[in-house]
């Protein structure tokens, strides 16, 4: 029995998913090639001005980025959403629709065998939403290069940006996928293992962004304040003498030159701030602080991109086994 | 040939044992009546066989000697699960295209021309169907496979008495025409007494009687006499059964040349095989097993005694 045959049969009874997915995608796509291109030409003209130091073609860049910065942010949170999508309607209903209706006694009696007919199945699918998605995330990064050109604080490392760009994306959607397919298998109920793989997608975003990331390689530790732009700032905080300065000690230092910090990083000057102050940082810093800046370089993207999606990819692995053993061995 | 061989064949979901020390042979060109009570382990011992579960204990072997579940096993056996699953969403045409695609095997023609023969046209959807049609498609795409062992759980549960009738004779039509052997799953015997020439009982997670139907009711006979002689009868004969009325009783005993002769004051009649099985069924300590299930059974029956 050739794995043609099979395919046919995954194609008859996946296609509608399959085709749902690329709508969904395709109509991100297309909304964000709509809004897109006018956002490019705005962007143009603040890439053509020249110098580029003065300070007519720096108001010009931040006011682009006050335009566009907001908007692109909403547009990014709401992609987040993307892989969990493909996990919970393609990968989740997979194997959990067979066990709630019965037909896995009808599929694995057949001559195919489970085993095979679940890598018919599973192989397929799982390659076909990782090229949807990898085609999706090149779109994403033709939207966003206007913003990062710009010098947006948020840079290609930031959450939000890093896991829909690059390769993160295939390779986030392919363990949404694996996390569905196998929550299908275990809860055998379409609905509850669709909910199952949103929330066990969620929590290893979640985790992922705020505890692993950050430390894939040894993050930057600097006193200096001027950051390069497009670093990813893990933390920042004044110390003094060694010890974390509260708002208190730091606003005590400013009372002579009437500045009030708001939160360690807003200045607020008073009517007595003298006119050359300058920057309150540095007056700080003078003044026996030390702004202390923990920080991933935005030049390590790609590398932060391989090992992320390595191990995804590695983890998808397991999961793809976990089912498919799950299914040679689970009894009637 | 043996369509099904057993062996201290045992399946235990969690701590229950759905089946325990089930030791079996079924030999081909049979149409076997499996039958027992709600709950006794039909379906447990339909899905080893099947291989869609695997056994806790034991081994069990079909079609001469292959691993339940093996692809030589899921080639040659077609098996029909209680309710009849099917992709509702696809018509009649797609699941004999996804039946043909899943096997080796496959009849086309015949599967189309024995849709059209009982009225399932081409392009309607399974999840259309009346109970009877989805049963008949489900019978027409295990057929089709051409399988040496046609295995049904509980056929006849959710068809009307006319729909019961042309699956039955849809199935004995295989049976004449390929000679196919069938094993057919029931809780009501009497569905399956005019078809199955070959009885498997079971109850309480244990075969209690497995033969040919012709030599079940050679080896068994109905006795009718007083009541009060019953505690006499009972050292001279094998009892299976006994049954106490005010004055008469009825009495299921044995036939062997020892006990041939009926006593004094009683009346042999020749039982029928739901009075048989009723017979066992109330007695869940007695056994019926050809060969040397026999001899195993009986041992068990020592041990517990």
């Amino acid at each position: 029995m050739p794995w043609r045959r099979m395919a046919w049969v995954t194609w008859r009874q996946h296609r509608f998913a399959l085709a749902g997915i690329v709508a969904v995608f395709g109509a991100a796509a297309t909304y964000l090639m709509v809004t897109g291109l006018p956002m490019r030409a705005a962007y143009a003209a603040v890439a053509g001005c020249s110098p580029s130091s003065s300070d007519i073609c720096r108001q010009a860049a931040t006011e682009f980025l006050s335009n566009y910065a907001p908007g692109v942010g909403y547009t990014l949170g709401l992609l987040q959403a993307f892989p969990a999508l493909v996990g919970a309607f393609a990968g989740a209903p997979l194997l959990a629709r067979e066990f709630e209706t019965g037909t896995f006694r009808y599929a694995w009696t057949q001559g195919f065998g489970r085993t095979r007919w679940t890598l018919g199945k599973l192989a397929p699918l799982a390659f076909m939403v990782t090229v949807v998605a990898i085609a999706f995330s090149g779109v994403v990064s033709w939207y966003l290069q206007p913003i990062v050109d710009a010098g947006d604080n948020n840079g290609p490392l930031y959450p939000t940006v890093f896991d829909l760009t690059g390769i993160a994306l295939a390779a986030w959607t392919l363990t949404a996928f694996a996390i569905g397919l196998l929550a299908g298998t275990l809860v055998r109920r379409v609905v509850p293992a669709m909910f199952a793989a949103l929330a066990l997608w969620a929590g290893l975003a979640f985790v992922t962004g705020a505890f692993l990331r950050p430390h894939y390689q040894a993050p930057v530790v600097t006193t200096n304040p001027n950051i390069p732009i497009g670093a990813w700032v893990i933390n920042q905080g004044w110390f003094k003498d060694g010890n974390p300065a509260s708002l208190d000690t730091i606003n005590r230092i400013l009372t002579p030159v009437d500045v009030r910090a708001i939160t360690p990083d807003l200045f607020q000057p008073g009517p007595s701030t003298p006119a050359n102050l300058g920057d309150p940082v540095q007056y700080l810093i003078q003044h026996g602080l030390m702004l202390l800046t923990t920080y991933q370089p935005a030049d390590r993207f790609w590398t932060f991109q391989w090992i992320e999606s390595g191990w995804l990819l590695a983890l998808s692995l397991v999961l793809f086994v976990v089912t498919v053993w799950l299914v040679r061995r689970r009894a009637a | 040939m043996n369509v099904v061989e057993t062996s201290g064949l045992g399946k235990r979901y969690g701590s229950a044992w759905a089946l325990r020390e089930c030791s079996l042979t079924i030999p081909a060109g049979h149409v076997v009546a499996l039958v027992g009570p709600n709950g006794a382990g039909k379906t447990t011992l339909l899905n080893l066989v099947v291989g869609l579960a695997a056994p806790s204990a034991g081994i069990v072997t079909v079609l001469d000697g292959q691993l339940a579940g093996s692809p030589a096993a899921l080639d040659g056996i077609a098996f029909v699960a209680q309710d009849m699953p099917l992709y509702k969403n696809l018509s009649a045409a797609d699941m004999v295209h996804m039946t043909r695609n899943l096997n080796r095997r496959f009849d086309d023609s015949y599967a189309k021309a024995r849709l059209a023969e009982v009225g399932i046209a081409l392009e309607r959807k399974a999840g259309k169907m009346s109970g009877g049609q989805q049963a008949q498609l489900a019978l027409t795409l295990a057929l089709a496979r051409r399988p040496n062992l046609l295995v049904l759980d509980e056929p006849m549960a959710m068809l009307d008495p006319l729909a019961r009738h042309d699956f039955m004779a849809s199935v004995m039509a295989a049976v004449a025409e390929d000679g196919v052997s069938v094993i057919l799953s029931s809780h009501v015997l009497t569905e399956l007494e005019r078809v199955a020439d070959y009885l498997v009982l079971v109850s309480h997670g244990s075969i209690q009687a497995a033969g040919a139907v012709e030599d079940l009711l050679a080896g068994h006979r109905l006795l009718t006499g007083p009541a009060s002689e019953i505690d006499t009868l009972a050292g001279r004969l094998n009892i299976v059964h006994a049954q106490r009325g005010e004055a008469q009783a009825h009495v299921l005993v044995r036939t062997d040349a020892r006990t041939d002769s009926v006593p004094p004051g009683w009346e042999a009649h020749p039982v029928t095989l739901e009075e048989l099985s009723l017979a066992y069924l109330r007695e869940p300590g007695a056994a019926w097993l050809p060969g040397p299930a026999r001899s195993r059974a009986a041992h068990s029956m020592e041990m517990a005694n």
